[in-house]
């Protein structure tokens, strides 16, 4: 690539190594100014990391990083920051027990000043609000704002510090489709003010959608930079994913009896996150129902309830046509529910148990595992051996710590764990997220055969491709209400972001945005 | 600077990292002696003679090493469960009181079942006094280190109106100090001859029982799952809040037999002066000895031989004994870095 | 006198607040650092080391608040030792606080007997007097009851106001408040999250040990062992009390002296004569436990108390 004459950033050579792992691999790539590119690539390709060394979060190795012209000192955090650059994060960084405007304005200021001009501050917010049709009340705490209103504050954070280079890290993530079209609205007000943007995600329709051109990263390193209107979808995930397996067909289901019922339930909402409203849900045998919805809408409560971790203030829970008097994870274990959470790090695994001891986790104080309160370490480590086996777990033994594993070496784990028992009720709560598209088949490919032999598989995501893709029925999730069941095919994805928008619902939705600026 | 896993330490670094934190804690405890105008090889020779160097010595190690071993105890059970117990003074006192109460001819059983009485009432009065802080922690989530902690003031103040009140010993010419327990209530010597009581055995007793429950038992598998990681612990149905409780009672009942052996071993009755802060130390001790049983023999040895030995040499070399405490406080933090240290590299960028 | 009589008295009120100050001095140390996000359970120790720095520097011939310096001083430096070990390194604040107060203490001892070793009771210094303010000191009953304290007092007071005008009105406590609550807030600005908590435990530190300072300096007029007595642990159960806010803290504190002051009123009494006097002494650290019960539910804990922060953790 040649120096263009409004080029405003530029990524030369970057290499980083963490140990063995090549993160990035001599990445280079240019952005113009009031261009947008996208960082299209699988988790794990090596954006965020990428993003980080631009951040001076971490050195590089080699390369170097250039802004308007002005080659950057390496590893240190302030230097984009100072060169207009601003990154809106997939984890918000935002402190929720101070308000929008304390949020906006930290770091603005040297620390040591004295004062934080409160009301001129004040001003350039709400003006930018508006300019950004970004509204939000700067009096807000933080805590109490849902997802896209935190969005908002961190977007206007980097708009606040007048930044000329925007980076946003899967942004959609969080948002409803409709939601998605505001932001690029916003975006789009951006870029005709002389912003350049940097997009990163692995959504293929939303790259098409926003970006002008498209740099490709695979493993760490860059395989192609192409102009939008040089390519199409088809051509795009060809590059993303390379030549690793296809994903799994799906054959028609063939659902038998009801395996499990959910009538009338409710649980309280805790914090920003909402409980359940009223939710009735029939899982049954040879089917994979898919609940699709924006993150925070009641996922985390159907999840726990399903999963035993939390039991319903109203409505009841039904195994096979049988109430459940007590429910506990302990029960729905042994109820012949599978779990697989969420987070396999945080709740899926202890990091620093063996894989023997992981493998146990569930069952530990069930035979063959324990008599009488004693561990029977022999059979257990068979467990382990069998599952490491089957599920070609790549380690160097059972008595490996589970730490060392990657994420979809854990996850093959935590399948064998709970798919050896043959469950009946499967519950898979966002199952590939941050596994490469090798794992990703992998896992899919284990809950369809599940599903052909008979077991209800209930799939949590928040990725409407996977759902609609695997799903034989899909309820839509919103505000802890849930939709009817549509079969597949049966909705196109706009009319199911309609749904996961909150509406086509028959009772309202609870006031959560109330605190909403004007 | 950023701190990086490592995958497999080399044993050098697994080894070469604590030897370095005790070698650094010798230096300390040189410049310290050097302040005091003392030469630092004659007060180490001096401690080591003092801990070890006559059969005297090291009878009165070993002494010293029985209540720390059983407050090691309590501390490592507890810790290891991420259960904060900082209050093993306390219930180290329990202990001593119950002891004291119940074996002072109280108890109208024939000879042989007293001690197994006291010994079984003991544990059970220092489970109880740690159940406290341990329901306030799952009932209402109060946080348990400054419960324990307040424990232990309130406790000690317990003991001295008590030992001013009904439990004074009327022949003990106003002193504070309960009334001597009755011969069938004493530990009896592990030798004749030798001043070391069969509270030393069971130290070690308890040790290799607390070791087996944590690497064999469901029991020790849920303290250690709930210690690592709570959240998965429970996600995986085992029952945090139970374990918790289930633990401090085990920690409080292990540091109220340091109680019970040194009033029923050592001293034969109970006064305020009973331990010299037995469960701070306990804390150093299972630290050091990195939360493993076993290794809390070995751990309480060494500090007891750095008491028991910093005593004579204060004595010989005009040293002040606090210089022990300063080298076992700094050996904890010392240690604390050197084991992260054995799983983390430091690096730049 | 009755209990209720007791509680109307200027000389009481005036006791409470005496009785407050290193409490006052000592939680807001602790209340800058857990906003950081770092639990000091150094506190205890800090508070004796800064008890006797602050007496023996006065003890060898400076001013009293040269003296208040010295321990203000000493006490960052074990600030700098707890943060070096729990921030960058990210130890458990747990252990790291407990061998904090371990060494403080023991060194303190140490130094003791070394400055002092032929002494059996420990000498006196001239300590801070009470100074009458002019004009305010004439209110009635408040006059007496909160303006005619040692200067020493006076500050612990200006301390809690600029200490709330920092956390609240300042970049600098912007800053403080983020990195309590969430680090890579303040991270993703280019700030450094170390630096800031360091520097918040360092100089949270340093008030810890005015607190004790004020026990030698202007309580009493000499140092003893023990004389912290827990004390460092009653402030950690204040902060929690005052919901990690400066004025409640503050509030807390008086609150708390004042059951104590009244304790003291309450065992010279006839009713207490007859109570053993140890009864009265356990009282605030049974008040300590309950106001933890009370306020432990409802107090808001800032999200990233005692979580480390490893920028770039994999």
């Amino acid at each position: 690539m040649s120096t263009h004459p409004e080029e405003v950033l530029r990524l030369d050579g970057i290499t980083k190594r963490f140990g063995e792992l090549t993160a990035n691999d001599a990445v280079s790539f240019s952005l113009a100014k009031g261009e947008v590119v996208a960082l299209l690539g699988e988790n794990g390709a090596g954006k965020t990391t990428l993003m980080n060394i631009l951040f001076g979060q971490y050195t590089a190795d080699n390369g170097t990083v250039s802004v308007f012209g002005k080659t950057l000192p390496p590893g240190n955090p302030r230097a984009a920051l100072d060169a207009g650059v601003g990154m809106v994060h997939q984890h918000f960084t935002l402190a929720d027990n101070m308000t929008v405007q304390e949020n906006i304005t930290l770091g603005t200021r040297p620390l040591f000043s004295a004062r934080l001009d409160r009301k001129e501050a004040r001003k350039r917010i709400i003006e930018l609000s508006e300019r950004f049709h970004l509204a939000v009340s700067p009096d807000a705490k933080v805590g109490s704002l849902s997802v896209g209103e935190r969005q908002r504050v961190e977007i206007l954070k980097a708009l606040y510090r007048d930044v000329r280079i925007l980076i946003l890290d899967e942004p959609t993530a969080v948002l409803t489709p409709q939601e998605t079209d505001d932001l690029f609205a916003t975006l789009r007000q951006a870029i005709a003010n002389g912003l350049s943007i940097i997009f990163i995600s692995h959504k293929l329709h939303e790259v098409m959608a926003i970006a002008d051109r498209v740099v490709v990263l695979r493993h760490g390193k860059m395989v192609d930079g192409v102009a939008i209107k040089d390519t199409d979808k088809a051509a795009l995930a060809a590059l993303m994913m390379g030549a690793e397996a296809t994903p799994p067909a799906v054959a028609p289901a063939n659902p038998g009896e009801t395996l499990m019922e959910l009538k009338g339930v409710s649980t309280p909402d805790i914090g920003s996150a909402p409980g359940l409203k009223s939710v009735s849900l029939e899982l049954k045998a040879g089917q994979i129902i898919g609940l699709a919805g924006v993150s925070g809408n009641g996922q985390a409560a159907m999840a726990e309830v399903v999963g035993g971790q939390r039991v319903p203030v109203t409505g009841s829970l039904a195994l096979s046509g049988l109430e459940i008097p007590q429910w506990s994870p302990r029960k729905a274990v042994e109820s012949g529910i599978a779990r697989i959470p969420e987070d396999r790090h945080k709740t899926g695994t202890i990091a620093d148990f063996d894989l023997t001891e992981n493998a146990i986790l569930e069952r530990y104080s069930n035979t063959p595992f324990s008599r009488g309160g004693w561990l029977d370490w022999r059979k257990s480590r068979s467990f382990a051996n069998e599952i490491i086996e089957k599920y070609d777990v790549r380690c160097p033994g059972p008595d490996t710590t589970i730490r060392l594993l990657s994420g979809g070496n854990m996850q093959k784990l935590i399948l064998g764990r709970v798919l050896e028992a043959a469950p009946q009720i499967i519950l898979a709560n966002q199952p590939v997220r941050g596994l490469d598209i090798g794992a990703v088949n992998y896992v899919h490919s284990q809950l369809l055969e599940a599903r052909d032999r008979g077991a209800a598989v209930l799939l949590i995501s928040e990725d409407l491709d996977e759902i609609m893709g695997l799903a034989d029925v899909i309820h839509v999730i919103a505000e802890g209400r849930l939709s009817p069941a549509f079969n597949r095919g049966e909705k196109s994805p706009a009319e199911l972001g309609l749904w996961m928008a909150g509406q086509g619902f028959e009772e309202p939705a609870r006031k959560q945005e109330s605190h909403h600026a004007s | 600077m950023r701190l990086e896993p490592i995958e497999n330490p080399t044993v050098i670094r697994r080894l070469g990292l604590p030897a370095a934190a005790l070698a650094a804690t010798f230096l300390v405890a040189s410049l310290l002696a050097m302040v005091a105008g003392a030469n630092p090889f004659s007060v180490f020779g001096l401690i080591m003679k003092g801990a070890f160097g006559s059969k005297f010595a090291v009878l009165e190690t070993l002494n010293r090493a029985t209540p720390l071993i059983f407050t090691g105890l309590a501390v490592a059970v507890a810790f290891r469960a991420k259960f904060w117990n900082i209050g093993a003074e306390a219930q180290l006192y329990a202990g001593a009181l119950v002891t004291v109460v119940l074996g002072t001819g109280f108890l109208p059983w024939p000879a042989f079942a007293i001690l197994p009485a006291l010994f079984v009432c003991a544990i059970l009065a220092g489970a109880i006094v740690l159940l406290v802080p341990a329901l306030l922690k799952t009932r209402f989530g109060v946080d348990e280190v400054v419960t324990t902690l307040l424990f232990n003031f309130i406790f000690l103040l317990f003991i001295s109106m008590l030992l001013e009140g009904p439990l004074k010993d009327p022949m003990g010419m106003g002193w504070p100090k309960s009334a001597r327990l009755v011969p069938e209530a004493r530990l009896p010597r592990i030798v004749d001859g030798l001043r070391l009581h069969w509270g030393f055995a069971l130290a070690l007793i308890s040790a290799v029982l607390v070791w087996i429950i944590q690497t064999r038992s469901t029991l020790g598998y849920e303290m250690r799952a709930v210690g690592l990681n709570k959240e998965a612990a429970a996600f995986a149905g085992i029952p945090v809040n139970r374990v918790l409780v289930k633990t401090a009672l085990l920690s409080g009942g292990l540091a109220a037999l340091a109680g019970f052996s040194e009033v029923a071993g050592l001293k034969g009755s109970l006064t305020l002066d009973l331990s010299p802060g037995f469960g701070y130390t306990g804390i150093i001790v299972a630290m050091l000895a990195l939360l493993n049983p076993l290794g809390v023999v070995v751990a309480a040895l060494f500090v007891a031989g750095i008491f028991v030995g910093a005593d004579s040499m204060s004595r010989a070399a005009d040293v002040p004994t606090y210089l022990a405490d300063i080298m076992l406080a700094s050996a904890l933090l010392m240690m604390v870095l050197a084991i992260m240290l054995t799983r983390f590299r430091v690096v730049r960028g | 006198m009755d209990i209720i009589e007791i509680l109307f008295t200027a000389s009481f009120w005036a006791a409470a607040i005496r009785i407050a100050t290193p409490l006052i001095l000592a939680t807001m140390g602790e209340l800058i650092c857990e906003r950081a996000g770092v639990l000091n359970l150094g506190i205890e120790g800090i508070m004796v080391v800064g008890a006797f720095a602050g007496w023996m520097a006065v003890y060898s011939g400076t001013g009293l608040w040269v003296g208040v310096a010295v321990a203000f001083a000493v006490g960052m430096l074990f600030g700098l030792l707890h943060s070096t070990l729990t921030v960058p390194f990210g130890l458990s604040q747990h252990v790291v606080g407990l061998g904090v107060t371990l060494l403080a203490t023991s060194a303190t001892y140490y130094a003791y007997r070394l400055a002092l070793p032929e002494v059996t009771s420990p000498p006196k210094i001239a300590a801070f007097q009470p100074y009458e303010i002019p004009i305010l000191s004439d209110i009635p009953f408040l006059g007496e009851a909160v303006f005619s304290q040692t200067p020493f007092t006076y500050f612990a007071f200006l301390l809690v106001l600029a200490v709330a005008v920092v956390l609240y009105r300042t970049p600098l406590g912007l800053a403080v408040r983020a990195v309590g609550e969430n680090p890579s807030a303040v991270a993703a600005q280019g700030l450094s999250v170390t630096a800031i908590r360091m520097g918040a435990v360092i100089v949270g530190s340093g008030f810890m040990a005015m607190g004790g300072a004020f026990l030698t300096m202007s309580a009493f007029d000499s140092f003893f062992f023990e004389m912290v007595n827990g004390r460092g642990w009653i402030c950690i159960a204040l902060v929690v009390f005052g919901s990690w806010r400066p004025g409640k803290a503050l509030l807390g504190a008086v609150l708390f002296a004042a059951f104590d002051a009244l304790q003291i009123r309450v065992q010279q009494t006839d009713i207490g004569a007859e109570i053993p006097y140890q009864i009265f002494l356990m009282m605030p650290y049974i008040l300590s436990i309950l106001a933890l019960v009370v306020m432990s539910r409802r107090a808001e804990v800032p999200a990233a108390l005692m979580v480390p922060f490893n920028k770039g953790e994999r």
